[in-house]
């Protein structure tokens, strides 16, 4: 959906607010325009600029697109963020979007799905977990993989259980700084669970999202275990101001994350992420 | 080139009546104290224009030296390019008024000016294709640039006097001018040889006093191009060649370049193809409404990849790399050709002399690195 103005907001309400952990909260929108609603479409990885009044914009993920509204999960972490978290239910925000690429679920259908996340950077795959699960007879086997620094920052742990009980599906969690090791849980990086993963490498899509350094070790371990650089995707963050493709923030060599990504093939990044501060 | 017609000095004035009367103010080169040099600003008339002047420019200098020659276009170019007409170093977006608890949303309509601008040399028209491509041929189409870029007239002359940071004849930009503009000059001893290149340029054309151009005429108009493209010192390698930077990433002259550079964005701010902005917010003082503005911004400030907990590109040496790159080789998958179009302006104006031409062909092992490598301190040789 295209306005003529691409950098004007529409309005939107906060309809429902939840707090997840004490920075991170969830709301649910709900455009105020009936039309903007009804035509507001996205596809699983793409994201909004969430703008606040006086403030200024952020790019958030769609999590998903029920009915009318809209989710977002949002980590307060900065000024506009931490303003955000302020708001209460019926307040009103600036929606623009959706924005940017997608995960490849369509081509992903029959094959078997590899999630791999970390930190809390997990909000661009959320959506497409769901997506998998809602519809797991189009799948083959499912692996989600998780690492956060310390287990008591791992989000939605209740939904993991319940991913875990899935027909042929794996979750494997891994908490880089404890020291105790809980049941379900591994001790260190995200590396410490590829051996575990049960996945058909040859015909098998990876979607990932985390810090940069993560992505691309892991990307390069994948490969070398034998899985196709085509067969994985990552999610990548730079600094957004337009997300439209103009004020040329977001840039990574010659791709425009906000427009060409923000979801890639590693390929399309693995030259390019191997250059420090490029 | 039958279409080639002459029109004589003391006949300019009739342009410039021409354009007021088809309703465009008029922008041109005139020599402006505080600028440092030549700037695109209001003109009334040719006495306006820079007659007898001519620019002396070298890595961190840009000087005007008097003539006494009659013609009106025998310098480079200017210190600041005509982008700042199309695409507006700062600018407000939008508004945002709360009332009742809601956020309304009203879009700055802009009506722009119907804008001439006058002596528009190769390398910016060239510039002006790229920004084109930039801002209104991709998915979202920017309508505070094209509402500008609709009502404009371009009349370009050719260039006949090069600046010693000038390069574009190796970009295939200039000196003389292909497309792109209304109307054409080029500037002989006595007058003005003049092409019509659109529609618009046409009925301008119609109101002025021309006569055939004489085949002497043209010929001298090519001669002055042909040795302007020679006097050309620098010359950055071919697109392919240029390629080749993708493999230098981690070259050690990107850590001598950054030992110079101050990261304080004068080649970002003068280069007539650079995009960049920022956005940000102007709160109204009563608390009911909000302005959203944006600013022009550049690779070389610390915001520019800043990303909660780091900054991307953390210094001189990532951001150097980052504005050569983009420039000469990651333009190409972007917009089809290299991001430079040669006029110096980066180099003229760099307060610590760096040869964006040079430091391209060092890379490339093209040219041996200078043997003393300090920003110039030399007073006389600062800009004016
Ligand atoms: C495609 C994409 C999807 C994202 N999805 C989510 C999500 O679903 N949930 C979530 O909590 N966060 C998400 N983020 C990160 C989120 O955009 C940043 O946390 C947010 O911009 C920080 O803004 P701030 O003003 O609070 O922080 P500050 O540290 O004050 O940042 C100042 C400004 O820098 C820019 N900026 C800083 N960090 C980022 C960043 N990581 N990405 C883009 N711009 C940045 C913004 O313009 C920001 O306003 C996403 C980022 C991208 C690029
Ligand atoms: S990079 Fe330098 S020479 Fe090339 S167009 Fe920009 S300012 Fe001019
Ligand atoms: S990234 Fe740097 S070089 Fe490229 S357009 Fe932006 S300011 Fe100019
Ligand atoms: S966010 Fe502005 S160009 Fe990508």
């Amino acid at each position: 959906m295209k306005p003529a103005n691409p950098y004007l907001p529409w309005e939107a309400e906060i309809v429902d607010r939840i707090q997840e952990t004490p920075d991170i909260f969830t709301w649910r929108l709900r455009f105020t325009d009936r039309e903007v609603a009804r035509q507001y479409g996205f596809k699983h990885g793409q994201f909004n600029m969430l703008y606040l009044y006086g403030v200024g914009e952020v790019a958030i993920s769609v999590m998903s697109n029920e009915g009318e509204e809209l989710l977002h999960t949002i980590r307060a972490v900065g000024r506009v963020t931490r303003a955000m978290m302020e708001l209460k239910v019926g307040d009103h925000i600036g929606v623009r979007g959706p924005f940017g690429s997608a995960w490849p679920l369509d081509v992903a259908r029959g094959k078997d799905i590899v999630f791999v996340t970390a930190g809390l950077g997990c909000a661009p795959v959320t959506s497409s977990i769901k997506h998998v699960v809602a519809n797991r007879a189009d799948y083959g086997r499912l692996v989600i993989m998780q690492s956060v620094r310390h287990r008591n920052e791992g989000l939605w742990e209740p939904q993991y259980d319940e991913w875990r009980s899935l027909p042929d599906t794996q979750v494997l969690l891994t908490a880089s700084r404890d020291k105790t090791r809980w049941p379900h849980w591994h001790l260190g990086r995200v590396s410490v669970l590829l051996d575990e993963a049960q996945y058909d490498k040859q015909n098998c899509v990876v979607m990932m999202c985390g810090p940069d350094q993560m992505m691309a070790d892991t990307s390069r371990t994948l490969v070398d275990l034998g899985v196709p650089g085509e067969s994985i995707h990552v999610s990548l963050e730079r600094n957004m101001q337009c997300a439209v493709g103009h004020c040329g923030h977001c840039q990574l060599g010659q791709h425009f994350v906000c427009k060409d990504g923000p979801i890639f093939t590693w390929p399309q990044v693995a030259e390019l992420m191997r250059v420090k501060g490029y | 080139m039958s279409d080639m017609r002459y029109l004589h000095r003391a006949d300019l004035p009739t342009l410039f009546s021409a354009i007021r009367e088809a309703g465009y103010r008029l922008i041109g080169p005139r020599e402006e104290t505080g600028q440092g040099g030549l700037v695109y600003r209001e003109i009334d008339g040719v006495e306006d224009l820079p007659q007898g002047v001519r620019d002396s420019q070298a890595p961190g200098h840009y000087r005007l030296v008097k003539t006494g020659s009659a013609r009106c276009f025998a310098w480079a170019n200017t210190a600041s390019a005509i982008k700042p007409y199309l695409y507006a170093p700062r600018e407000k977006l939008w508004r945002a008024v709360r009332k009742d608890g809601r956020v309304h949303f009203e879009a700055v309509e802009r009506e722009a000016a119907k804008t001439a601008i006058l002596g528009v040399r190769a390398c910016d028209l060239a510039a002006l294709e790229l920004q084109d491509a930039h801002f209104l041929q991709g998915a979202y189409v920017d309508p505070y640039y094209k509402a500008r870029r609709e009502r404009l007239l371009l009349v370009a002359v050719n260039c006949t006097h090069a600046a010693d940071t000038c390069f574009c004849a190796s970009t295939g930009d200039g000196p003389a001018a292909r497309e792109g503009y209304d109307l054409l000059l080029d500037e002989l001893e006595e007058g003005y040889l003049l092409r019509v290149g659109s529609e618009r340029g046409a009925m301008i054309a119609a109101d002025l006093p021309l006569q055939p151009a004489s085949a002497a005429q043209q010929a001298e108009a090519s001669a002055q191009s042909e040795a302007c493209a020679r006097q050309q010192q620098r010359a950055l390698p071919s697109q392919q060649r240029l390629q080749q930077l993708d493999a230098l990433l981690e070259d050690a002259r990107w850590t001598r370049i950054a030992e110079r550079c101050l990261s304080c964005g004068n080649c970002t701010a003068v280069c007539p193809t650079c995009f960049c902005h920022r956005e940000f917010e102007v709160p109204a003082l009563d608390g009911k409404s909000t302005e959203h503005w944006r600013d022009a911004d550049s690779c070389f400030n610390e915001d520019h990849s800043y990303i909660v907990g780091e900054v991307v590109r953390h210094g001189s040496r990532e951001r150097y790399r980052q504005w050569m790159t983009h420039k000469l080789f990651n333009w190409v998958p972007q917009y089809g050709r290299i991001g430079c179009t040669g006029c110096g302006r980066c180099t003229t104006w760099c307060p610590a002399s760096i040869d964006f031409v040079l430091e391209a062909n060092v890379l490339l092992g093209l040219a041996a690195a200078p043997e003393v490598e300090l920003p110039h301190v030399d007073g006389s040789e600062a800009a004016e």
